[in-house]
């Protein structure tokens, strides 16, 4: 039983679906959290302080690693074998068949977006919250405005995140990261449930709508707090630093 | 009607191939598409020329023979039909189509059209059978099917085996044609019996040929001359998984 889950096309695909739940349930998770900051600037720092360098926070993120490690090589894995299933000639002349959607067969590129966009997302927060919490340092320096050494706490996401979206190209940046795991989504969310097998001609529509629903809800979640924090910077900032 | 026509050649299975480039004239706009490609090939044999080897039989869309892909399309920009059963109205007077074999590593070109499709027996033959006695013909109402059984699995076995799904999948995965066969025999009760079983034999087969893996893009149901659905792939992985997590 051990071994389906490495050695065969199904068992391998089941790997992806599972994982990649994981990965959205934990996504959608972040957004909730993140959407506190429209609310509260203190709340924010209270789920911050909450998920510090503890015991089940950092199993957490080991969990969470994990899952992302594994997504990631299962993906490597599987897009090989389709490489050389494909074998050496293609042909001429191609057409997008109808009712394919673009985002399918282009996972693995927007997947590698992802990846990218979330290496820049560990510099901009992690490095500064939850590492420097590990390194048992006090505080991280960025500069904002003019101030190039502002000391922020681990726990103050709050001010981080006005600190990195009072940049516009940080917003641009993270839109379009977005705006990738948004089509990674749409294909990716209804696509689980084909792989371990819950889904028929009944249930496409309904499945593919979800992913679509869902898609969406992250997306206009996770934007909408970045946008937010470049209007609000300023009085953001002034308040998170204050309440620290 | 006239065509130009880009056909792929290719001597052998070691030859490299080229495209060439033949015109066709005065073909009928009710030719189907392989009577035009016997036109072609016998103004080719009486020009002293070397025949366009291509894949056919029935002629009328049950053998799963014919196998090109045509401008871009298996079995051509017809929906649901093999290549046999598409007519040259489908195409533009004076335009030029570009023919193809299947592009896929399981299914190497032999020659020109023609390629070897027997991995697709080779996982019929893992498991794709029900191992009962075969002589006197049973009793049609001995084993009570439901109509919706009965429906579903005669969807699926209206599969061809042309190879048309792992031809066009971009992963070169012939999860349909597996799909189809497995789904047939697992909505009635005879072949129940043998269910875990065989989907596990044949998605062996099927990973041990070199086969891709399904990325749900949906492309081999739009190419599928049977227009056969990817619920049956659902259905696949269902047994397959239930399968293993039993063992």
């Amino acid at each position: 039983m051990s071994c389906f889950l490495t050695n065969s096309s199904v068992g391998k695909k089941l790997v992806m679906s599972i994982s990649g739940c994981f990965l959205v349930l934990f996504i959608l998770f972040h957004m909730a959290m993140n959407l506190t900051m429209l609310f509260s600037r203190e709340g924010y720092n209270a789920i911050c302080e909450f998920l510090g360098a503890n015991w089940y926070a950092l199993a957490g993120t080991a969990l969470l690693a994990a899952g992302v490690v594994v997504h990631i090589i299962y993906a490597v894995i599987l897009t090989i074998n389709n490489y050389r299933a494909r074998g050496t000639q293609r042909y001429a002349v191609t057409v997008q068949e109808k009712g394919v959607a673009w985002s399918s067969k282009n996972m693995l590129v927007l997947g590698v977006v992802v990846a990218l966009g979330l290496l820049l997302h560990l510099v901009h927060f992690w490095s500064k919250m939850q590492l420097v919490e590990i390194m048992d340092a006090h505080a991280a320096t960025v500069s904002y405005e003019g101030m190039d050494n502002l000391e922020v706490a681990p726990h103050n996401g709050a001010a981080l995140m006005c600190v990195i979206f009072s940049k516009w190209y940080n917003v641009v940046l993270y839109l379009i990261w977005f705006a990738a795991l948004w089509f990674h989504l749409t294909h990716g969310v209804w696509s689980m449930f084909q792989s371990a097998g819950f889904a028929n001609d009944t249930w496409y529509p309904r499945l593919k709508m979800g992913a679509n629903i869902v898609a969406t809800l992250i997306f206009i979640g996770f934007a909408v707090v970045a946008i937010m924090c470049f209007l609000n910077h300023e009085t953001w900032l002034a308040e998170s630093i204050v309440a620290h | 009607m006239n065509f130009t026509l880009k056909i792929w050649r290719q001597r052998d299975a070691k030859s490299q191939g080229a495209f060439e480039t033949y015109q066709v004239s005065n073909i009928s706009a009710d030719t189907s598409f392989l009577e035009m490609m016997d036109i072609l090939n016998n103004d080719l044999i009486h020009s002293g020329k070397e025949p366009v080897a291509f894949d056919h039989d029935c002629r009328e869309g049950i053998c799963g023979m014919c196998s090109m892909h045509i401008n871009g399309h298996a079995h051509g920009p017809s929906q649901a039909v093999t290549t046999c059963q598409m007519y040259m109205r489908k195409f533009a007077d004076g335009s030029t189509i570009v023919i193809e074999p299947w592009r896929s590593a399981a299914f190497p070109v032999i020659r020109d059209l023609v390629v070897d499709r027997s991995a697709y027996d080779k996982i019929l033959q893992a498991g794709g059978f029900i191992s009962v006695r075969t002589n006197s013909v049973p009793d049609g109402n001995a084993i009570p099917i439901p109509k919706k059984d009965a429906d579903e699995s005669m969807d699926a076995a209206a599969c061809v085996g042309c190879g048309a799904c792992a031809a066009t999948c971009k992963n070169g995965s012939a999860m349909l044609f597996v799909a189809a066969r497995v789904s047939s025999l697992a909505k009635l009760p005879q072949g129940r019996v043998e269910g875990a079983r065989r989907a596990k034999a044949m998605v062996a087969k099927m990973d041990e040929l070199g086969f891709g893996n399904c990325t749900n893009t949906g492309a081999c149901q739009a190419q599928c001359p049977k227009s056969i659905s990817i619920a049956h792939i659902a259905r696949l992985n269902r047994e397959f998984l239930a399968a293993k997590l039993q063992d």
